[in-house]
């Protein structure tokens, strides 16, 4: 009886230290999720001046705007640029992100796929892992970028892919991430990187007389890869402040999780202590009995 | 005028100045009060924010980046600038 108790004991010890780490991580992930937020308001207001810039320019023109990284060409060789965290214990997170990049390639690029030519770019360690053990032809060039998240190193990266498929490296370039919507929801996406998709005139766009230096479409080829950057560093901005929301969620449960068991734990061994307490009287009374007897 | 320094870090500058003086891509040049409507792409070089007509100027280094002026207000769109 009375090492059952002390089992009981133990358990629920193992349990509440379990419980601190949890909790404790569950803190930090929030701390760690207010400042991603702060980082993706910081952007706002420079990719929606780009944004506008740009439609501003093709509006104000007259004609189709000839744009080289617009240009479709057959799909032959395809880059999916994968962003995943570097650590886990964030619920399904990671799983999930693995999960629409397979689905996407299954859905889309099956053919590719047969023939070898899909590359994976990983940023974030664990779809570099992931994706590896599943047979993809992967690069960890930029696998690192969240040990260091600065504007730069994505920049580095989205003018890689640039390059790439200018080179005709790839035909086309993919983003698989997770969307941030808030702590509890993320939208798992695959976005179109190149070619960029066609910018829409805009009817109500500002009409001025603008002085272009240089020209129009010379200023667009400068625009367009300001615009990827951007939008790979948003991507990767969102996927940093979703693993952090996961985290939480994730951490918050197995808190309460932990509170769970830690109840039954305790019935059982209050439970357990009566039992003993019950056994030692009964047998100090029967003791006594015989005595008297 | 009305001048705002965007990086898709964070707000650079914002507020009221007397010009600011630009690495255009084919050079130098300034904007001051009442500039006509313009966009142009920006070089590698020294940004110089005019605070006022007596040489109080502060100065950024920047990679490049775009310009734009409209209704007397200035955005400037800059990759890696850093206080020079």
């Amino acid at each position: 009886m009375a090492g059952q108790l002390k089992e009981v004991r133990n358990r629920i010890k193992s349990v509440q230290s379990t419980q601190q780490i949890t909790k404790a991580m569950k803190m930090v992930s929030a701390a760690k999720l207010r400042r991603a937020q702060d980082a993706i308001t910081q952007m706002r207001p420079y990719a929606q001046k780009l944004q506008e810039m740009l439609s501003n320019i093709v509006s104000n023109s007259e004609g189709d705007t000839n744009i080289a990284l617009a240009a479709e060409r057959p799909v032959e060789k395809v880059l999916l640029i994968v962003i995943t965290s570097d650590r886990g214990l964030a619920g399904a997170y990671n799983a999930n992100i693995v999960k629409a990049a397979k689905q996407a390639v299954a859905d889309n690029y099956s053919a590719q796929h047969a023939k070898k030519n899909i590359t994976i770019w990983s940023i974030g360690k664990k779809g570099y892992e992931a994706m590896q053990r599943a047979g993809y032809s992967t690069d960890a060039s930029y696998k690192d970028i969240f040990l260091n998240l600065t504007f730069e190193n994505v920049q580095a990266a989205a003018q890689a892919a640039v390059k790439a498929y200018e080179n005709k490296e790839f035909d086309r370039v993919e983003l698989v991430y997770s969307q941030f919507k808030n702590a509890a929801t993320q939208a798992f996406v695959v976005e179109q990187f190149l070619p960029i998709p066609k910018v829409q005139k805009q009817a109500g766009a500002k009409k001025a007389d603008f002085i272009y230096e240089p020209a129009k479409d010379q200023l667009i080829a400068e625009l367009m890869p300001k615009i990827l950057n951007t939008q790979l560093y948003k991507a990767v901005l969102d996927a940093n402040a979703s693993e952090h929301g996961a985290r939480m969620t994730a951490m918050d449960k197995a808190s309460e999780n932990a509170n769970e068991l830690l109840k039954t734990l305790k019935i059982s061994y209050n439970r357990a202590r009566q039992a003993a307490i019950t056994t030692e009287l009964t047998e100090i009374v029967s003791g006594a009995a015989a005595l008297q007897g | 005028m009305t001048l705002e320094i965007l990086t898709p870090e964070r707000k650079l500058y914002s507020g009221e100045v007397y010009g600011v003086q630009l690495p255009g891509i084919s050079g130098l040049f300034e904007v001051l009060d009442r500039h006509a409507a313009m966009v142009s792409a920006l070089g590698k070089g020294n940004m110089k924010i005019l605070m006022d007509n007596k040489n109080n100027t502060e100065s950024y280094s920047i990679q490049g980046g775009f310009v734009e002026v409209l209704n007397n207000k200035v955005t400037v769109l800059v990759e890696g600038a850093k206080e020079a």
